[in-house]
């Protein structure tokens, strides 16, 4: 597989309905927030989770999307039965000195690891030519507006021990909460470098699988906490240089988000946003596609 | 005769991680040069060329934010790939991370807004072909236009850093709680990947927003 030949920005925006798009463990999961703004936040590892979720979900095993970083919770021991299957010392930690041994270990896990391959992984300790730096970058993304997250009390008509059941004399039932957004439209700004590309072996094919992935990641991520969530908007800036030809924060300004109705009262809805691509500011040598 | 650039950076986050607080990251207040001359390499560099920082501007003043995430506490161990690429079983070479869960908090900065100050050394990497006068017309044509081999990031490349080249001697103003001299104590200058990655320390003063970064050999390890 060729390696993308060009560089690549992309504004993704998402929203929630009546859920919680990344919790805060620092604030008893509480929907982030950016404190200074009240704008709500969702970290790049959280979308990045999503994406090696829908990639795992889309590919299953199929050869060369195998995913590193798993979620599961199933205590593998395996590691160890192959060290011992293959006779080989467990200490070992190190790359190979040898440059050569070293350089075919990380490009056979690019080779076989999606995760891998995009977003990079750490190897190793000490030696330097053990990390894989993806070539997709994401920055947090952030609600267009202050975002006001609610405390919703819930009940449970069961209880878990014996215990509470005879402190409650059978009544029988617990408290407990979700935390929710009403309403939130998030942005996120997310960074391909075809250079990088060229190093882990990261292709086209690998690059519409990504476009894939961000469109339809959140209908395969429901759960209670959750609520709706969707995206809404990915609008791409392919620049015809592996290098660029223009600089990302100038293509990033010329999209903007604006309120349409009453901006005194809150958003609820998609439609109380308009989303206007300004292509005069974007030169010629950049193609906008608008994916979603 | 010098090729100094001036490229000025932004961005909303920045996490230029102090040594000692590294687990639950804790940031400088101010960019490191280390983190400085990575960005400038996201430009433009090549064996034959060292980036060498002389002045860090700080334009916006220091704030900080607590972010925590999950992490993955556990790194890919090369002799598993090993293991793997023999057997050819994947199965065996997965991280679940469930079971290898770190939550950790990170003391970052927030709504940074830099000038560097750098110019370049030829190094003994450098073919008849290199010159300098090649080399800083290479940088400055990739800054000019927004070019970079990839997007530079303040500390994390989960936090982007924005950039335009400064062109002419003018300055933007730093931000006026900056004034004053203000002692940023031991700060890491750089890492000497010559000799064993050894970190290479100064003493940085921040004196109306402009750091003055010593000479490499004039750090300490």
């Amino acid at each position: 597989m060729t390696a993308i030949s060009n560089r690549y920005e992309f504004v993704y925006l998402f929203d929630v309905t009546n859920g919680n798009p990344n919790g805060d463990p620092d604030a008893g999961n509480l929907p982030r927030l950016d404190p200074e703004t009240n704008q709500g936040l969702v970290t790049d590892v959280c979308l990045k989770r999503k994406i090696r979720n829908f990639v795992q979900l889309a590919k299953e095993d199929s050869a060369g999307y195998a995913i590193y970083m798993q979620e599961k919770a199933v205590l593998n021991n395996q590691n160890l039965e192959a060290y011992k299957a293959l006779g080989l010392k467990h200490e070992s930690k190190k790359l190979p000195k040898d440059q050569d041994k070293a350089k075919a270990i990380t490009e056979w896990m690019c080779q076989h690891f999606f995760d891998v391959r995009t977003f990079g992984a750490v190897m190793t300790t000490d030696v330097n030519s053990g990390q894989v730096r993806g070539p997709i970058q994401i920055s947090f993304a952030k609600s267009i507006e202050p975002v006001l997250p609610l405390e919703i009390s819930i009940t449970r008509m069961a209880v878990t021990t014996e215990r509470e059941a005879e402190a409650q004399g059978g009544d029988n039932r617990t408290m407990g909460r979700k935390h929710i957004i009403p309403y939130g439209l998030y942005r996120a700004h997310g960074f391909i470098s075809a250079k990088l590309a060229e190093r882990s072996g990261f292709s086209d094919e690998d690059l519409q699988v990504v476009w894939q992935a961000l469109q339809m990641m959140f209908e395969h991520d429901h759960s209670a906490a959750r609520g709706e969530m969707s995206a809404r908007k990915l609008i791409v800036f392919k620049h015809q240089d592996a290098l660029g030809n223009a600089p990302s924060h100038k293509l990033f300004e010329a999209v903007t988000v604006e309120r349409v109705t009453d901006a005194s009262s809150p958003a609820r809805a998609f439609s109380d946003y308009q989303v206007t691509i300004d292509r005069e500011a974007i030169p010629a040598s950049v193609e906008v596609l608008e994916l979603l | 005769m010098s090729y100094g650039v001036r490229l000025r950076i932004w961005g909303d986050y920045a996490c230029f991680t102090r040594p000692e607080m590294k687990v639950e990251r804790v940031s400088y207040d101010v960019i490191t040069p280390s983190a400085a001359r990575g960005i400038l390499e996201a430009i433009h560099w090549k064996p034959a060329i060292r980036w060498v920082i002389d002045r860090i501007y700080v334009l916006k003043p220091v704030r900080f934010e607590s972010i925590r995430r999950n992490e993955v506490g556990g790194k890919l161990s090369a002799s598993n790939v090993k293991s793997a690429m023999k057997s050819g079983q994947l199965a065996d070479l997965v991280t679940h991370v469930d079971e290898d869960r770190q939550q950790r908090a990170a003391t970052v900065l927030r709504h940074v807004d830099y000038v560097i100050e750098a110019h370049f050394e030829m190094t003994d990497k450098a073919g008849p072909q290199d010159n300098e006068a090649k080399h800083a017309e290479m940088f400055k044509r990739r800054a000019e236009k927004g070019q970079c081999f990839h997007q530079p990031c303040l500390g994390n490349r989960e936090f982007p850093a924005s950039f335009e080249l400064l062109i002419g001697d003018e300055l933007p103003n730093p931000d006026a709680s900056l004034l004053g001299t203000k002692d940023l104590g031991w700060m890491l200058g750089d890492i000497d990947f010559a000799n064993g990655m050894t970190p290479m320390f100064f003493k940085a003063e921040m004196v109306d927003g402009v750091i003055e970064v010593p000479d490499y050999s004039e750090m300490k390890s």
